[in-house]
């Protein structure tokens, strides 16, 4: 049973907005927060630049740069980088086979579905003990 | 001693630390020391063939080993070695 995602609604608005203004590329970013006695709760996130030379429609890439730039981000605020989102424009929030190679455990990946008219939906998926993304309840208080 | 910074996803393998001390005069002797300290990192940082895992990048201090000698890269006691993951993706177009 995966542990629960709690998304503050703060953090949720700059995913949701990213995710949007991108369309119809592929946005992605980083999620912050704290571990709880049901899973974590997630107070702040961050875009970042989508560096993948691939078409951006169907493909992401975070930079190593950037990658470092969130563990000391977390670092100094005493957060704990729970994980990564990245967008599905056109596509459901499930992982791709792409995703499910490169996944690493302890990560929720957070995949926003975004559709030409701005509605999203969301799913979070972590890597069980065999290497197979299961889903994540997310939970959310608005 | 150089310094190995463990990424999140990694921490539960090192018993949660975030940076951990490794002996090693190159990036190779580094790996293999970590491994040794902390056997669970293996899997998840290397392939079958004892290779870095094509998923991983390890830096010393700000630079890449891609772009200086692999894992022949010469590191020193003040050195800090990052284990960065990719982070990449896609939909299900790929």
């Amino acid at each position: 049973m995966q542990k629960k995602l709690h998304i503050e609604p703060q953090p949720w608005a700059i995913m949701e907005r990213s995710v949007i203004q991108a369309f119809p590329d592929e946005s992605c970013g980083f999620f912050f927060g704290q571990s709880t006695t049901d899973g974590a709760v997630v107070l702040s996130a961050c875009q970042v630049e989508n560096s993948t030379i691939l078409n951006k429609k169907y493909h992401f890439r975070i930079n190593a740069k950037d990658y470092l730039a969130a563990e000391a981000y977390a670092d100094q605020h005493q957060l704990q980088l729970l994980g990564v989102y990245h967008s599905h424009p056109n596509q459901p929030a499930i992982p791709s086979s792409v995703d499910t190679r490169v996944a690493l455990p302890d990560f929720s990946y957070l995949i926003i579905s975004v559709n030409p008219l701005g509605q999203t939906n969301k799913r979070s998926w972590r890597l069980d003990d065999s290497r197979q993304f299961q889903e994540q309840l997310i939970k959310q208080n608005f | 001693m150089p310094i190995v910074l463990i990424p999140t996803p990694l921490r539960r393998f090192t018993r949660n630390s975030s940076k951990v001390l490794v002996s090693g005069s190159v990036v190779s002797e580094i790996v293999d020391n970590l491994v040794l300290d902390y056997p669970e990192v293996q899997s998840h940082l290397l392939d079958s063939s004892g290779s870095i895992r094509q998923f991983i990048n390890i830096f010393v201090d700000e630079d890449d080993i891609r772009n200086l000698h692999q894992l022949n890269t010469v590191v020193n006691i003040h050195s800090t070695i990052s284990i960065v993951p990719a982070i990449a993706g896609g939909n299900l177009k790929n």
